[in-house]
């Protein structure tokens, strides 16, 4: 699925300081009925955005005016665990955020943002818990994720800390690539090897 | 180094490594399903790519379908949309399907296995996190993303850097009503959800060997629950025994030569991993979940810990309970339930049956449960009936439903209403999971079966015979 190309992103941030933040509340299972990619942005938290009669809860933070428009969440420990569906990391990006940042990631909702265009960038926890207080001190607080230097900084104060990437999936990113761009280009390769399985 | 029967199975199917990056990795066996594959064959579509293998890919109809009157029009148009997807799709690609009402249709990781597609030495993938059933069979199964789906249909590959191993050895027998679904929660509670992250998990040890084939499937499909990307057990005879004559396993010579390969699938004596852990049969009970994800489990018969037992955090456990409606110290027995669901991936097979059956023998259902009970596949109703236990079902109150994943994650029809409390045999307590609002108990199939029989939480032995 084609994306936008990533590079240094600085914006203010959505502030989320839940652990364990699981898939089925990031996009609720009823909503994975599409045939196509498109809705996922209206109903990314959706049970945490809405009371049952459709009704926003303004008290939840992606609802709250002074964050809208961030491009940024930092997330809870654990974030994304649970179910491997890629509507997730979708819904993430079609509402508009390009960048979550948590001190511990799930596994497959790691690869599957990486694979849609998400920068996941798991930071120490003592800077994740500096990042929350800097937000909720000052939601206009900007965050400066600068990819070609895996660097995550606080404009305001200037502390910043590196993130981990592998090369591969970072120059993905800065160009906007998928791995099956890669796999395409090394197909005679694979199908040489396909025919050396047994079953 | 000497290898783990992990390494011997991943590097036999390494495509090449990326400088810096991940190994492209061979897909031996790959399953579809309507929810995860549909925007998979469009992004497949809009670059022009076609479906390289076709062979390898088998799809099936399971996680938004009825399990009542399967063979009336599905009623929901947008889950009739995406089984005329998969349809649709497996069709003009050459992809065999297992639609609704098909005598092999049933729960993705039920079939596999059924049909003989899960093999030792496998490297297995599908878009639904439980995948990692298969690794009960010494293949490596894990659950992917939708892109990955397209990655597979177009090129038979994914790029995953290699996981990091944890063995769990558990040795000693295991206590009377003690299940393999509690060994599972037992570890899990012990890890928290997020305890195995980044690792590929090794079963080893008695409890494991001694364990039936359906018993390892359901420890290997919580693998997940664990952080792990996948779990898998050495095979053995019991492995090959269950393989040998079923529809799409090898036959004759190349049953012969895969036996041959299957055969140095263990983890070398000297191997090593990056970690190693080990827990005693003795200490699990009969288990069930107080909270909101599944580490948060106690034996059955203790009461919910005063304070979060792991690491996960002082306000998700907070805020778990208050959903729960539970506090602090309160004993999970007798606890009045309103619902009961016996299926899913991980204990919708025909041992979970027998285990339910076992224990609602001769009483009846207490008036305030509704159960549901889905087998996993229509082989499982078929064996459910050549045994008898049809009638065990009917004459306890009880009614069999058609199979499909149903209240697992409630896509269909099949909500627990908000609310409601349910003991369930799946997989996640999350949230809403088994519809808006509802609250789930995770357990075996012999705690669901005691409670659906008192209507309150019940320690199943003290209903055994
Ligand atoms: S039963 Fe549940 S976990 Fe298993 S395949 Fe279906 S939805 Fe996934």
């Amino acid at each position: 699925m084609a994306y936008d190309k990533f590079n240094v992103l600085t914006s203010t941030a959505y502030p989320l300081p839940i652990e364990n933040v699981d898939t089925d509340q990031i996009i609720p299972a009823r909503f994975l009925k599409a045939t196509e990619r498109v809705g996922f942005g209206d109903n990314f938290f959706r049970d945490w955005r809405y009371n049952q009669d459709g009704t926003p809860k303004t008290e939840f933070p992606l609802n709250k005016e002074i964050y809208a428009g961030s491009k940024i969440l930092v997330g809870g420990k654990n974030f994304g665990s649970g179910s491997s569906r890629e509507h997730a990391a979708w819904s993430v990006y079609d509402f508009g955020l390009r960048c979550v940042i948590s001190s511990f990631f799930a596994d497959i909702f790691r690869n599957n943002c990486l694979n849609v265009g998400v920068l996941p960038v798991q930071v120490s926890s003592g800077f994740a818990d500096q990042l929350f207080d800097a937000i909720l001190a000052d939601p206009k607080t900007e965050i400066k994720v600068d990819l070609p230097n895996q660097t995550v900084t606080l404009v305001a104060t200037g502390a910043s800390e590196s993130f981990e990437i592998n090369t591969y999936k970072k120059d993905n990113m800065l160009n906007g690539f998928d791995d099956i761009d890669y796999l395409k280009n090394i197909e005679d390769e694979i199908s040489a090897f396909a025919k050396t399985r047994p079953f | 180094m000497a290898n783990t029967l992990f390494d011997k199975v991943w590097d036999a199917h390494v495509v090449r490594k990326v400088k810096e990056g991940p190994d492209v990795l061979f897909i031996d066996r790959h399953f579809i399903h309507e929810v995860t594959s549909p925007v998979a064959f469009l992004g497949l579509e809009s670059r022009g790519n076609d479906v390289v293998y076709p062979e390898k890919t088998f799809a099936t109809a399971d996680h938004n379908t009825p399990t009542i009157n399967q063979h009336l029009p599905v009623e929901d148009p947008l889950s009739a949309n995406q089984l005329d997807a998969l349809e649709r799709n497996a069709k003009k690609y050459g992809i065999s399907h297992w639609g609704l009402g098909d005598k092999n249709n049933g729960i993705v990781h039920v079939v596999g296995p059924e049909n003989g597609i899960t093999l030792p030495g496998a490297t297995i993938v599908c878009g639904d996190s439980h995948t990692s059933t298969h690794g009960a069979f010494g293949a490596i199964a894990f659950g992917i993303g939708t892109s990955e789906v397209e990655m597979v249909l177009s090129t038979q590959c994914i790029m995953q850097p290699k996981p990091k191993s944890l063995r769990i050895n558990i040795n000693g027998s295991l206590g009377v009503g003690v299940t393999p679904k509690d060994v599972a929660l037992y570890i899990i509670s012990k890890l928290t959800t997020s305890g195995a992250t980044g690792y590929f998990v090794e079963y080893a040890g008695d409890v494991f060997t001694n364990m039936s084939m359906e018993g390892r499937m359901t420890v290997c499909n919580l693998s997940i629950e664990m952080g792990a990307r996948g779990g898998m057990i050495a095979p053995d005879e019991k492995t090959y025994d269950y393989i040998k004559g079923r529809a799409l396993a090898p036959k004759g010579k190349d049953w012969e030569k895969a036996m041959e390969y299957w055969s140095t699938l263990f983890s070398e004596a000297d191997a090593e991993f990056d970690l190693e852990l080990s827990f005693d049969a003795a200490e699990i009970e009969p288990m069930i979940t107080y909270g909101t994800n599944p580490g948060m489990g106690i034996g059955v018969s203790k009461s919910i810990p005063n304070s979060d037992p792991s690491d996960s955090g002082a306000t998700s456990y907070k805020k778990s309970l208050a959903y729960m409606n539970f506090d602090e110290g309160e004993s999970m027995l007798g606890k009045e339930i309103d619902f009961v669901f016996l299926g899913s991936c991980t204990n919708g097979r025909i041992e979970d049956f027998r285990a339910f059956c076992n224990i609602i023998k001769g009483r009846k259902k207490a008036a305030n449960v509704t159960a549901w009970l889905v087998p996993g596949s229509h082989k499982v109703v078929d064996q459910i009936k050549e045994e008898g236990l049809d009638k065990i079902i009917d004459s306890a109150g009880f009614v069999l439903r058609e199979p499909g994943c149903s209240a697992c994650l409630a896509m269909n029809d099949d909500k627990i209403p908000s609310g409601k409390l349910s003991v369930s045999t799946s997989n996640r307590n999350f949230e809403g999971r088994q519809g808006p609002g509802s609250r789930t108990l995770l357990a075996s199939p012999l705690v669901a079966a005691a409670s659906a029989v008192s209507g309150v939480v019940t320690d199943p032995r003290t209903l055994l015979n």
